[in-house]
């Protein structure tokens, strides 16, 4: 029975709340949270967002009857409290699948977070969690090489990374810059990194970096026996620079580099993740930007979210936060998005922030990289939150050293190997932390002093975003 | 503890090269190595036994001792059999491993008998 056409404005709930709906497999499923406007019913504010993020517009048009928008249309299916808020509440809406262009995150989240968050029937809004169907997720081609490649190519097994981010963040000559990275590398780091601002600036243009970065690489291989990577940022101002410089870094045998995928954007960090895998480079990314996105628990995108979108454009590292050091993170929550970043099925699990089960099919798992304000005494913490899957990453912990880079680095290698060493035997590494680097540091002066210098540092200020559910 | 030390390490001192995994701790005992074993057996992982002379441990590919011990769970076999190739190349760096199969990678691997340095 073909419908009639009525112009005019219809309640968005008319349409778009289905409380009766059973998502599909293939559905695309997302969770809001939502705080509307006063006087605004949950299920009309759900509807509105369900049809602003698809197939709706504020009247009714005429074309809505030339296609199938039962189809179409985004359905709001369920609606819950927050824990511990009362102004907002969750909204779980299902999406069809071809909403979206195959393998495009950047369509996918053009749709969810485009002009829905702007929409005044809503004061505040928050992507908090999004259900790939494992029909999407394999059309998107991912990180270029996951964890188990990756291990191969650089030959570290049964222990995490080290790394070090080199500063100051600006203003070194390539050459000095150049001296740090070697430095650090032949004290025993598997990794140094380019500062996320690093790009090509005049005080350091890239190139020079580049070749001075090399030849610290090769040298540090050939005196310690060990595989070495240095992260060269080819975050540029446009594509073709940016490709520009990744296949300079492939040209003289760089085995890794780096991009910001917030920044530089979802579009270019899809294209050189392909570019990577074609290539046989190694991507590490950097997130700056994501706590503009994600720290307000009221308005946003969850870095679950972010980190969903990173595996599924394509990354063989992202930054996760520490828990530990400077920088925001609350444990269960960190644990949560870490394992969406590494495993393949991670179930639903409301402590860690989880609202969907989601799996990943074949897709490779990324390393979680741990950076920001950590040192020597946070290491039994890190091996024990982070596992052997991670990159932890001391730039202050390792140039600030009393002795140099060359001896930070050995110090936090040795603390590293102490720790894993210790956990293998069975011990309870975070209890016994201090005994495990008090005997490792017998053997070395290095850590020794690490452990003076540091050993009142700590970073226990409380986290802004909370877990909705440790609010009560 | 004051005074700065110089980092030891050199292209001509071959004491400098490295070996991956707990290469920065003391050289492995009985007692140690026995407890890493023990630990990749729990994992329920494959051991094995891979030696290199010292010179040519940065390759990817060094000499398998026999085949992997799979399905090895007898800690002091698999320790015999580290001995005997540290026996039979007692100038070489002698490495145990722990084949994860299911990760399709290696979830341990560390020298445990140090090769004489050249």
């Amino acid at each position: 029975m073909a419908k009639t056409y009525s112009a005019g404005v219809k309640e968005y709930r008319e349409t778009y709340w289905m409380p009766d709906y059973t998502p599909s497999e293939t559905d695309l499923l997302a969770c809001f949270k939502i705080t509307p406007q006063a006087g605004v019913p949950r299920e009309e504010a759900a509807a509105a967002v369900a049809a602003e993020s698809s197939t709706g517009t504020w009247t009714t048009v005429w074309t809505d009857l030339l296609t199938d928008m039962d189809h179409y249309k985004g359905r709001a299916y369920a609606i819950e409290d927050v824990p511990g808020n009362d102004d907002a509440f969750y909204a779980f809406i299902a999406y069809p699948i071809d909403l979206f262009e195959e393998g495009s995150v950047v369509n996918v989240f053009t749709s969810l977070v485009g002009n829905v968050f702007g929409f005044k029937a809503v004061r505040a809004l928050r992507l908090e969690d999004v259900r790939f169907p494992i029909a999407y997720v394999m059309t998107c081609n991912g990180p270029p090489h996951g964890i188990q490649v990756e291990r191969d190519i650089m030959n570290k097994y049964g222990r995490p990374m080290l790394g070090c981010t080199i500063k100051p963040k600006l203003g070194l000559s390539a050459k000095n810059y150049g001296r740090a990275v070697y430095e650090c590398l032949r004290g025993g780091l598997d990794f140094t990194k380019d500062d996320e601002n690093v790009n090509s600036q005049p005080f350091m243009r890239w190139r020079q970096r580049f070749d001075f970065v090399m030849d610290a690489i090769d040298k540090s291989e050939r005196e310690t026996g060990e595989r070495k990577g240095h992260y060269l940022n080819v975050t540029a101002p446009t594509p073709d620079e940016m490709f520009k410089r990744a296949e300079y870094a492939k040209e003289i045998g760089a085995p890794i580099i780096m991009h910001d995928y917030i920044t530089g954007g979802f579009c270019a960090n899809t294209g050189l993740a392909q570019w990577c895998r074609d290539n046989g480079v190694l991507l590490h990314i950097h997130r700056a930007m994501h706590a503009v996105l994600d720290r307000n628990p009221n308005h946003g995108i969850h870095f679950r979210v972010l980190t969903k979108i990173l595996r599924l454009s394509g990354g063989d590292h992202l930054h996760t936060g520490t828990v530990v050091g400077k920088l925001e993170g609350d444990r269960e929550s960190t644990l949560g998005w870490i394992d969406l970043l590494r495993e393949s099925y991670v179930k639903e699990d409301r402590s860690r922030g989880i609202f969907f089960d989601q799996d990943w099919g074949a897709m490779p798992g990324a390393f979680a990289v741990a950076s920001g304000g950590i040192h020597i005494w946070h290491m039994p913490a890190l091996v024990n939150i982070f596992g052997d899957d991670a990159v932890l990453q001391f730039g202050g912990g390792t140039l600030g050293h009393p002795w140099g880079n060359a001896a930070g680095a050995a110090a936090n290698r040795v603390a590293l190997e102490a720790c894993v060493e210790a956990r293998n035997q069975g011990v309870q590494i975070e209890k016994e932390g201090k005994e495990i680097l008090t005997n490792a540091a017998k053997h070395s002066p290095e850590l020794k002093i690490a452990m003076e210098t540091w050993k009142e540092i700590k970073f226990e200020f409380d986290t802004v975003d909370k877990l909705d559910v440790s609010h009560k | 503890m004051s005074t700065m030390q110089d980092y030891q390490s050199s292209l001509d001192d071959p004491n400098s090269r490295k070996f991956e995994t707990f290469s920065y701790l003391p050289e492995m005992d009985q007692a140690r190595i026995r407890k890493q074993v023990e630990y990749i057996v729990a994992k329920g992982w494959n051991p094995a036994i891979e030696h290199s002379e010292p010179e040519n441990a940065f390759d990817h590919y060094w000499y398998m001792w026999k085949l992997p011990l799979f399905g090895e769970t007898d800690v002091d076999t698999i320790l015999a059999e580290a001995e005997a190739c540290h026996k039979a190349h007692p100038d070489n760096h002698v490495r145990l491993v722990g084949y994860d199969n299911y990760a399709q990678s290696k979830g341990a691997e560390m020298v445990v008998f140090r090769g004489k340095s050249v």
